[in-house]
């Protein structure tokens, strides 16, 4: 690699105010020359290309679907490169009268827009002017906006939010409640990404409660943060470079709650693309009893 | 009888965005007559007065103590490390004879430190291992002064301590200097032998002489612990003082430890150097350390060579100009950069000129190597690409100002900042891959970790950029501007600002984990080494902090303000201030 660079380099004499004064001396190159320089490099495409399947379903328990989500992938074309882009959101709403959908609805819709909006001239249109926002401002304004309406729309109601913005190789999380984000690895490991702040969690995380204890927990669907709920809203945001060859999965308890991490791993690696092991993911749910809503995205950088 | 008393880690609530460690020692009082709980609770308050009083890095600091109904309560540093009663136990065969000495020099260092405490002595009295700390610095720390009493001349002692490890005059109710090197020769004898004095007859040592189990110790240390051992006081060396002596005679003598001849770190009398040089005018810049070599730049135009363990001078090489740039060495040469508008590569070893390169500006950013060229950002608002084999330039880049910033290369990528206030990309072709835009300049050097890379600008925020496409990750807002350069260890990132502080921020959350107040701006970038942070201020200090907690563990005072960067290496760290000096302290 570096006797690479140092071709292109060159050694050349400067010559005086002429910028790129080396770009000739690296030809002609010998057709041999040329495959072995490309045999010595891992072979790159140069776009990387983000592939996701999304997979829902009410179960077979429940007459409503709670749950929304929202799956946008695409790219921003660059003149230098072509950037991935990604937004992910899974919101799983909770509370009587049939607001916990408008919960999960307005906060899917709010942050959704908010974010686009954001991307829109770098996605549609020649951008005018530069983003001011970092990323993590942008989630973190948007959470906000959702949050507030919620308080005002549908109030006594609140619901989860995992959402992820993957630009590049970075993915950006903002998340609260207990639907989940994880890695899962093609060698079959799966890691989680994001903290549940459920009761549960939060009394195994103090030490009250063993591993197996909270397994077993009466109160496990109770949460202690939720969009919509509470005068201030702290949500978790951070950003990590996306996990290198593994597949990012944004899901609701009705998965995670009703499969075991063994079988998440095994659909996904035994699936032959995304879009299937979203499917099946959601049918092992439903055949483990299907109590409660289903939500789950796969996403993927390949390349 | 007294008090049963448990230790728990805690956390300072009072500094809620602070993760700060504590522990508190809790002290259940069970004596049923009020009157002896009473004198139970002053007995507390005492000790914890008087170990408020202490100040030395190998005992713990005490922050608060309370007495609530029938418990008191003590707050203590928490030391993060292990004791070595388990060091010992955890070992894979016997400790190492250095490690032991060195370790057993800290303990007298300690000891000496109680023995000389005004008016009367502390005798510590319970030393076992099981009391000692080894921090994660390696260093020993003196815990569970439980029973450590004021020493009054003719008073007797009460009897407490653990069996094996005290002087048989313990036994009999006396508490002098001399008991505690009893029991740090019966400790030292522990370490090295692995035998647990506990488990065998009551003052037996001399039945077990250390190199008979461990023959790998030298005689003079075997020595040492032997007369530390002495059943009768006056055998023994005179006081602390003498015994620390022998232990450094061994150090010495068997080679192992040439470093710790010096100074020990911190006594009462605050930080010492190693040592120091003095220049002719302000030292701004950041040394460079290769081979037992410590090159500097000063601005009295020249370029100094010194001997990294004593500071002796070796030469120096004039150039026209100030230096700030920090020097590297690639192939025994030396590569820095000069107000005088050149890039000087000389002989590491001579001093001498082997090939200088000419930029049209001044240039105070430092060279940077890779893949066989130097880049380097000038005044004349180039950046530069110069083969190291031709001396020539491959490549100019024409920024959008002039270039401070010292140029980073990761990920087949040249990041750099300008004074007009951008962050550029650049590929090894000199073609722009991206650029970010600040609201003022990027003085600040970048760094990169995990996809993305850091830097401040005067515009008052930290910034976290992709490394690929520029996109702003997340920013953090600092009191003011900062030229500082960040540094990461863990998932923490480190910076130093013009409003004083020196801030620690989470690289994922972006949240402030803690800041430190210095008493002026921070232009120097902190050095992260072992579990500490290094960084200089504009108020004349260098600060070093423990980086988990932003915590001060010392700080020396130059006599100038101190704007270059200080770097670490085999526990030293060297540093140039604006007082003309070049100082090297134990880290």
């Amino acid at each position: 690699m570096a006797g690479f660079f140092r071709k292109l380099f060159g050694n050349k004499k400067e010559s005086v105010k002429q910028k790129q004064i080396d770009m000739t001396i690296t030809a002609p190159l010998l057709d041999q020359k040329i495959n072995s320089i490309i045999a010595n490099q891992n072979v790159k495409y140069g776009v990387k290309q983000l592939v996701a399947g999304v997979g829902q379903s009410v179960g077979k328990q429940r007459e409503h679907n709670e749950d929304s989500v929202l799956a946008l992938t695409s790219t921003i074309a660059g003149s230098a490169e072509n950037v991935p882009f990604g937004l992910y959101i899974v919101a799983d709403g909770m509370g009587g009268h049939q607001f916990g959908e408008v919960a999960s609805n307005a906060a899917i819709r709010i942050m959704g827009g908010n974010i686009t909006k954001k991307f829109h001239s770098y996605l549609y249109n020649l951008p005018t002017q530069t983003l001011q926002d970092s990323l993590q401002e942008v989630m973190e304004a948007s959470i906000m906006e959702a949050h507030q309406y919620v308080q005002r729309e549908a109030p006594g109601s609140g619901t989860t939010v995992t959402a992820a913005l993957v630009l590049g190789d970075q993915v950006t999380i903002a998340h609260v409640g207990d639907s989940r984000a994880y890695s899962i690895y093609l060698d079959g490991r799966i890691e989680p990404i994001t903290r549940d702040h459920s009761l549960v969690k939060r009394l195994e995380e103090l030490g009250h409660l063993s591993k197996e204890q909270a397994v077993s927990f009466p109160h496990r669907n109770v949460l202690i943060r939720a969009l919509g709920q509470g005068e201030s809203l702290e949500a978790d945001i951070f950003t990590i470079p996306f996990p290198n060859s593994s597949i990012l999965m944004i899901c609701s308890d009705g998965l995670w709650g009703v499969i075991s991490e063994n079988d998440i791993i095994r659909i996904v690696t035994e699936a032959p693309n995304l879009h299937r092991a979203c499917h099946n993911l959601v049918e092992a749910a439903n055949v483990a009893g299907g109590p409660d809503n289903i939500t789950v995205i796969l996403a993927q950088l390949i390349g | 009888m007294g008090g049963m008393g448990s230790v728990y880690r805690a956390r300072d609530l009072h500094f809620p965005n602070v993760v700060k460690l504590v522990a508190v020692k809790e002290m259940i009082n069970l004596a049923p007559d009020p009157l002896i709980r009473q004198t139970i609770v002053q007995n507390f308050e005492r000790e914890a007065n008087m170990l408020a009083t202490l100040n030395h890095p190998a005992i713990p600091r005490i922050y608060d103590y309370f007495s609530e109904d029938n418990r008191s309560y003590l707050v203590l540093e928490f030391i993060h490390g292990k004791d070595l009663e388990s060091v010992i136990g955890d070992a894979n065969g016997f400790l190492p004879e250095d490690q032991v000495i060195s370790w057993a020099i800290q303990l007298c260092d300690v000891l000496e430190y109680l023995h000389g405490h005004k008016p009367d002595p502390i005798i510590f009295r319970d030393m076992k291992p099981s009391n000692v700390m080894i921090n994660h610095n390696g260093n020993v720390v003196l815990v569970d002064f439980g029973i450590a009493k004021t020493f009054q001349t003719g008073q007797k002692g009460t009897m407490i301590g653990t069996e094996g490890y005290s002087p048989p005059e313990q036994y009999r109710g006396e508490a002098t200097p001399l008991a505690d090197l009893y029991s740090m020769g019966a400790t030292l004898h522990h370490a090295v032998t692995r035998r647990d004095p506990r488990l065998e007859p009551p003052f037996s040592f001399a039945e077990r002489p250390v190199r008979r189990i461990n023959p790998n110790i030298s005689v003079e240390f075997e020595a040492v612990v032997k007369t530390a051992l002495q059943y009768t006081p006056t055998d023994r060396f005179a006081s602390v003082t003498d015994m620390k002596e022998a232990l450094m005679n061994v150090a010495r003598k068997t080679g192992v430890l040439s470093k710790i001849t010096y100074a020990l770190p911190v006594s009462s009398g605050g930080v010492k150097p190693l040592w120091s040089f003095k220049c002719e005018d302000e030292v701004r810049g950041t040394p460079f350390l290769h081979q037992d070599n410590l090159f500097i730049g000063c601005y009295d135009n020249n370029l100094y060579a010194l001997n990294a363990v004593d500071g002796q001078f070796q030469w120096k090489y004039p150039t026209e100009g100030g230096i700030v740039s920090r020097p590297l060495v690639y192939d025994n040469n030396v590569f820095f950069c000069s107000e005088d508008q050149r890039l000087h590569v000389i002989s590491a070893r001579s001093g001498n000129v082997v090939w200088t390169y000419f930029t049209e500006g001044k240039i105070y950013s430092s060279p940077r190597f890779a893949d066989g060229h130097i880049f380097l950002g000038s005044d004349d608002q180039y950046l530069h690409a110069v083969n190291v084999n031709s001396s020539r330039a491959v490549w100019k880049f024409s920024a959008d100002g002039p270039i401070h910033s010292t140029p980073l290369v990761a990920n087949e990528l040249i990041y750099f900042g300008t004074e007009a206030g951008s962050m550029y990309a650049l590929d090894f072709h000199g073609e722009m891959k991206w650029r970010f835009q600040a609201k003022r300049s990027i003085t600040s050097s970048p760094v990169n970790k995990g996809g993305a890379v850091y830097a401040a600008s005067l515009d008052g925020n930290l910034y976290a950029l992709d490394a690929k496409n520029g996109w702003t990750i997340w920013k953090f807002r600092l009191g003011k501007g900062s030229v500082s350069s960040p540094a990461i260890a863990d998932d923490l990132i480190f910076i130093g600002a013009a409003d004083g502080f020196i801030y620690c921020i989470d690289i994922r959350t972006s949240k402030e984990v803690w800041r430190f107040r210095t008493d002026n701006q921070v232009s120097s970038s902190p050095a992260v080494y072992k579990d500490s942070i290094y960084c200089g201020s504009v108020d004349g200090s260098m600060y070093c902090l423990e980086y988990r907690t932003g915590r001060l563990r010392w700080k020396f005072e130059s006599q100038a303000a101190i704007t270059g960067s200080p770097i670490v290496f085999d526990d030293i760290i060297y540093f140039g201030s604006t007082d003309h000096h070049v100082y090297a302290l134990f880290a």
